[in-house]
């Protein structure tokens, strides 16, 4: 299996930069979720980030809150979160990383957590809400399996916060670029490249970059500095209005202007 | 004396606390915390704080002792630490004018906060208008229903009310969209959180601007009746009035604690907001502390005719107080608190808020466990009025 780490290195020496692409398990339900991250991952994404439903998503706007709420109607256990997994990596290849709030994580255990989606088929996580100064055992453990583990780097971060985060992180750093007035374009790409620059500057560990991507142009915008786009509100709005085939053609745009 | 559980500042507080939020949000934490602590060591800030408390809030509270009250209840003597009657009707107030003149110091022109009750959005929307900041109130849909008065209060203030229809459309859901605000918008704006919950600093420092409930009390108390209090009682939410009168008592041994939770249809039953009796740890909110959680780690739904208790969070400090047996966390039923509002109005002509009526509930569940002729302290952390339509309709008097 690739890494995560060693696809993104090998897009970019190629010229091709990467897509990540998210979508939650369980959305709508768990056979629909597996089809759809099967169908990301045909049609262009390099990286899939498997979103595990929660009740209190602070980091996310309203069209994956609608998703993940829906999930969690629908009757989403983290049990379904293994199976979605396994489902998916049965049928692709392509490396996949679980993003997960950090209660769901210690409740379940840390170390099961980690040992069941290692054992599914993921190579590791996503943890929006936990900072590394808050990680504790979790950087034990992930060392430990060799997993993925992917923290946040964000405008507002100090250099000291750059440089650590992006120390503690492994496949990606994940740059954020939420701060200042969301949706103006000029504004987040100049953050969002200003970040890119400064976790460069204190690590060679790869950098996506999740600043409201939307289109195939802005993917290959974003891949001119970083290491790959992060796209979920685009992909799951397209899901919404239009079913698995609209995911298809939207992943097939998104991908589409990559070299 | 030491003062071993009363200097404890943070981040944590034994295993609990800490800052689980998005990286985001961090240096907006850190530049808080630091202007606090400036703050706290400059005296002039606290010497401001002080005067809006005279001149403004209307400090130092009052104590009333609730002699016939009392006599319902059992042999005890019963002092009621008077923050209903502090300006916009509750001990919230104390806490807002602290935040707001930290959010002048850090050159913040917009405040944002959630709210539940509508008690914490009425000052935050008070002290905006008192201050001249822009202020945004996240309130869940649900509460904005049975809080109608405290929206047009807000309203009127100047306060934009945002109405939350996420998740269950009550407090915690407010906090979220708060939260989400928050990250969107960190550099222009201060998020004024309103309990002792949430990630550091804000346990500590909400805290330290309640700790005045308990000063003045611990002095009058020694002033009334020449002694501390045999217990402190206090109804517990998110538990920011409780820990403002628990604090200075916290390192008097003799003084026992109490916190009522809101039992709402029972803690035996689904149906309660019980955190600390029925919760157990995990991460909410910002902070690891108690919390009422399902086998997946998914945040459940409390229930409280209290919309001011009525969350499935509690401060940090006070998981930290139960597990170390320093204070007593109890579970008061909807109707028992309704009985106590009832007869506190009719016997001290006192209408208690229904968040504040589950600390006066609890004091016969606890009355065993009290000396005879105990004396003891309850905090009296907010008045009724916005309460009324809930209670004319729970006692039939709407005609």
């Amino acid at each position: 299996m690739i890494s995560v780490e060693n696809t993104l290195r090998s897009n970019k020496a190629s010229g091709k930069g990467s897509l990540v692409g998210y979508f939650p398990a369980g959305y709508p339900t768990t056979q629909d979720s597996i089809e759809a991250l099967v169908a990301m991952a045909e049609n262009g994404c390099d990286v899939l980030e498997i979103g595990v439903p929660y009740s209190d998503p602070v980091m996310d706007g309203p069209v994956i809150q609608k998703a993940t709420e829906q999930a969690l109607e629908n009757g989403f256990r983290l049990s379904n979160l293994f199976e979605v997994i396994a489902g998916v990596r049965r049928r692709v290849s392509t490396p996949l990383l679980v993003m997960s709030y950090w209660n769901p994580v210690i409740r379940y255990g840390t170390e099961k957590f980690a040992t069941d989606l290692a054992a599914a088929g993921a190579q590791g996580m996503i943890t929006p809400d936990l900072i590394p100064d808050e990680a504790g055992n979790w950087l034990e453990i992930s060392d430990r399996l060799g997993l993925d583990r992917v923290f946040l780097v964000a405008p507002s971060s100090s250099n000291e916060r750059v440089s650590a985060n992006s120390e503690k992180s492994k496949g990606f750093v994940y740059a954020v670029s939420t701060m200042g007035i969301t949706g103006e374009r000029t504004e987040l790409d100049r953050l969002a490249r200003e970040v890119v620059g400064r976790i460069r500057e204190s690590s060679d560990t790869p950098t996506c970059v999740g600043v409201g991507v939307s289109n195939g142009q802005q993917v290959a915008e974003v891949n001119s500095y970083a290491d790959g786009a992060i796209v979920g509100t685009a992909l799951i709005r397209a899901y919404q209005e239009g079913g698995h085939e609209a995911l298809v053609a939207k992943t097939r745009e998104l991908a589409g202007r990559l070299g | 004396m030491s003062n071993q559980l009363r200097s404890q500042v943070g981040p944590y507080f034994g295993e609990f606390g800490g800052r689980f939020v998005p990286e985001p949000l961090i240096a907006a934490l850190d530049q808080l915390d630091q202007v606090y602590q400036e703050a706290k060591a400059d005296p002039s800030f606290q010497q401001q704080l002080d005067e809006l408390h005279k001149n403004y809030t209307g400090r130092p509270s009052i104590i009333t002792e609730a002699e016939r009250f009392a006599r319902e209840i059992g042999d005890i003597r019963i002092f009621l630490k008077r923050e209903d009657l502090n300006h916009t009707g509750s001990h919230k107030i104390n806490n807002v004018m602290g935040q707001a003149l930290l959010a002048k110091r850090m050159g913040k022109k917009r405040v944002i906060a959630e709210t539940g009750a509508g008690q914490h959005g009425v000052a935050s929307a008070t002290a905006a208008a008192y201050f001249g900041l822009d202020c945004v109130v996240y309130m869940g849909e649900v509460d904005t229903e049975r809080q109608a008065l405290n929206v047009a209060r807000m309203k009127l203030l100047g306060a934009e009310v945002i109405p939350v229809k996420t998740g269950s459309r009550t407090l915690k859901d407010a906090i979220n969209e708060a939260l989400r605000d928050w990250v969107a918008n960190v550099e222009t704006t201060h998020y004024l959180l309103g309990t002792v919950a949430g990630p550091h600093p804000f346990p500590t420092m909400v805290r330290d601007f309640h700790s005045v409930i308990g000063n003045e009390a611990r002095e009058q108390m020694l002033e009334i009746t020449g002694s501390l209090p045999d217990a402190v009682a206090a109804c517990v939410g998110g538990g920011s009035n409780a820990i403002g009168i628990f604090h200075a008592f916290l390192d008097d041994p003799s003084v026992e604690l109490y916190g009522f939770e809101a039992a709402g249809a029972g803690i035996e039953t689904p149906m309660h907001a019980a955190t600390l009796s029925k919760g157990v740890p995990g991460v909410l909110h910002g902070a690891r502390s108690y919390m009422l959680q399902d086998e997946d780690g998914q945040t459940m739904e409390s229930h409280s005719i209290s919309a001011g208790l009525d969350y499935p969070g509690v401060g940090p400090e006070h998981s930290w107080l139960k597990d170390l047996g320093r204070a007593n966390y109890v579970g008061v039923s909807d109707a028992q608190a309704m009985e106590a509002m009832r007869l506190l109005s009719r016997t001290e002509g006192i209408i208690p808020a229904i968040e504040t009526a589950h600390a006066l509930g609890g004091l016969p569940l606890i009355l065993d466990r009290l000396p005879k002729g105990a004396s003891v302290l309850v905090n009296l952390s907010g008045r009724g009025d916005k309460d009324m339509e809930t209670a004319g309709r729970y006692f039939g008097l709407l005609g």
